[in-house]
């Protein structure tokens, strides 16, 4: 049993020390590069964590469609790739203090649960599980997300549909 | 004989146990083993490709093709292969050296990495993962990445323009890709790659999905870049987009790759569509099994690469128009029938071949509908003259 945590502790090494180098690297587009490499590494202890569904998703939506949109966006962004740009602005004191707060109610979270382990063996097919329960157990959860998201899609649109753009007239 | 694969996987497994390897460890390297020896039959493939397409290329185009280096011409590829080894790794001025020499690595491992779950045979099975279909969807976002990071770092307007219409394109084009694999998905039941094609024996998707086949076939000729989707690399405009500034085997792994994945798209199709490894006395010996799939893939890329050597490339609003207009509602106007059709026909339980020809029928009802529509109006075809733009207009007095 120590080729497991082996590799726990190679995958959990990799993704903090690519975490650590979002927030100190002065080159803002190596901090996405190192982001994108922090969701793989998470994804890698998901899989680890014999779930390899919310691992791929992971993979699918943070690296496939945000860590893409964040270094597109970074791209088209000229004055974000200089090299004298500053790291932290006017705000950093109350951003420590908020971040401390953050680690302090999570650590005590991590500390006090009691993490109950549950007798029982995992389903045979986990991924039709997961599908007949958001669709007859948690109906309603799963609906009102679907809204949220076709809202905020909407607004995306809305917002993006400038009347002054059109080119035609 | 009929089992060879396993033969010889259970004799290999068997001589390392009895040097006295624990079973971890024997698993382990058989796997290794078996990931090898998948990735070097795919560069063999990819050796022999690159010759068929250029001959195919060249009788389409009623031009002679290599013919020069051996019989026909086949040891082309070798030339060319030792030509690009022994070339000089060149990187440009200005250029982010770690992002610049990792994006072909990624190009490359993206595409092989989709390798890792196919199911060979009945029962050659690679990695048998229960979500294979969304793991092959997000294993291809890394070579949209590896795109991304090679046109920029190149520090070359060419190649950011390359990179920035790819993601344009290969981001639109994956909506209608994934909606047409959720039907085959659905009509399995399964997101189990073995479980989907052993689900097509003997009646393949192609009959009961048509326009999802169709519709995954064009969204993945796009994944692809290549012509007529190769806006991206357009040789006229862009000199050789995102891989301008590459140069020997840096080039030669993109090019590879770009190889591979048309390949693997013959592979993908086979797998959702064509019943995999199915074939006459495949389940009793797996071995033809094994031929069938990639004769199939072989087949379903010599398809691939007629069309994009008959048509011209196309303007980049008539990729959009094509996706966003044509595609995507198609692809989710022919999921939601074919859900519930389906599941119409699961509470008659009529006989399979009913069930199949309904399916084709409402299928075909559908293409024919969209075609129809499509036909009838096309403002995507109308030539729009723009009134000249200065370039650059003082500030302040912009409309």
């Amino acid at each position: 049993m120590l080729l497991p945590a082996l590799v726990f502790a190679f995958v959990s090494l990799v993704t903090l020390g690519a975490a650590i180098a979002v927030v100190t690297n002065k080159n803002i587009l190596h901090s996405a590069y190192y982001l994108i490499l922090t969701f793989v590494g998470v994804a890698a202890v998901y899989v680890m964590l014999q779930a390899p569904f919310i691992a791929v998703v992971q993979v699918l939506v943070y690296v496939g469609a945000i860590a893409i949109l964040i270094i597109f966006a970074i791209m088209l962004t000229r004055r974000l790739m200089s090299k004298e740009m500053e790291q932290h602005n006017a705000q950093w004191v109350p951003s420590v203090v908020g971040a401390l707060a953050l680690f302090v109610v999570l650590a005590w979270i991590v500390y006090t649960a009691g993490w109950p382990v549950q007798e029982g063996t995992p389903p045979l097919d986990p991924i039709s599980q997961l599908g007949q329960d958001l669709l007859t157990t948690y109906l309603v959860p799963f609906e009102i997300a679907s809204v949220l998201l076709l809202a905020a899609l909407v607004g995306a649109i809305l917002i993006g549909h400038e009347k002054g753009m059109r080119r035609e007239e | 004989m009929a089992d060879l694969i396993n033969l010889i996987e259970d004799w290999i497994a068997n001589l390392l146990l009895g040097w006295g390897a624990s079973e971890e460890l024997t698993l382990f390297l058989l796997q290794t083993l078996g990931s090898v020896l998948v990735i070097i039959i795919c560069f063999v493939i990819v050796i022999a490709l690159i010759w068929v397409e250029r001959k195919l290329a060249g009788r389409i185009q009623d031009r002679f093709g290599p013919n020069r280096a051996g019989p026909f011409g086949i040891f082309q590829s070798f030339a060319d292969m030792i030509k690009i080894f022994t070339k000089e790794y060149v990187t440009p001025e200005g250029a982010e050296k770690g992002a610049f020499n990792i994006a072909p690595v990624l190009a490359m491992a993206s595409v092989l990495a989709i390798w890792a779950v196919f199911p060979f045979a009945v029962n050659v099975i690679g990695a048998d993962i229960h979500v294979g279909v969304l793991y092959i969807v997000a294993v291809g976002a890394f070579g949209i990445l590896a795109i991304l990071m090679a046109g920029w770092s190149s520090n070359n307007r060419y190649a950011l323009l390359g990179a920035s219409r790819s993601v344009a394109m290969l981001i639109s084009y994956e909506i209608p890709m994934v909606v047409s694999l959720l039907v085959p998905v659905l009509l399995a039941g399964s997101t189990k790659l073995s479980v989907i094609v052993e689900a097509q024996q003997p009646w393949w998707f192609l009959l009961s999905a048509p326009t999802a086949a169709l519709i995954y076939l064009i969204s993945s000729m796009a994944e692809i870049g290549k012509a007529p989707f190769d806006l991206l690399e357009a040789e006229s405009e862009l000199v050789a987009g995102y891989h301008t500034e590459y140069s020997g085997m840096k080039f030669g792994m993109f090019y590879v790759a770009e190889f591979l994945h048309q390949y693997t798209v013959g592979a993908l199709v086979t797998i959702f569509f064509l019943g995999g490894w199915g074939g006459p006395l495949a389940v009793r010996w797996p071995i033809l099994g094994v031929v069938y799939f990639y004769g199939k893939s072989f087949l379903i890329y010599l398809m691939i690469s007629w069309i994009r050597l008959s048509l011209p490339r196309i303007r980049i609003d008539e990729m959009l128009n094509l996706n966003w207009k044509f595609l995507i509602p198609v692809s989710f106007i022919n999921l939601v029938a074919v859900a519930s059709v389906d599941r119409i026909l699961l509470d008659l339980a009529l006989p399979i071949w009913i069930d199949v020809g309904v399916l084709f029928a409402v299928n075909l009802l559908i293409l024919l509908a969209a075609l129809y529509l499509a036909g009838k109006s096309k403002p995507a075809l109308e030539r729009k003259e723009f009134p000249p733009r200065p370039v650059a207009v003082p500030p302040g007095t912009e409309r």
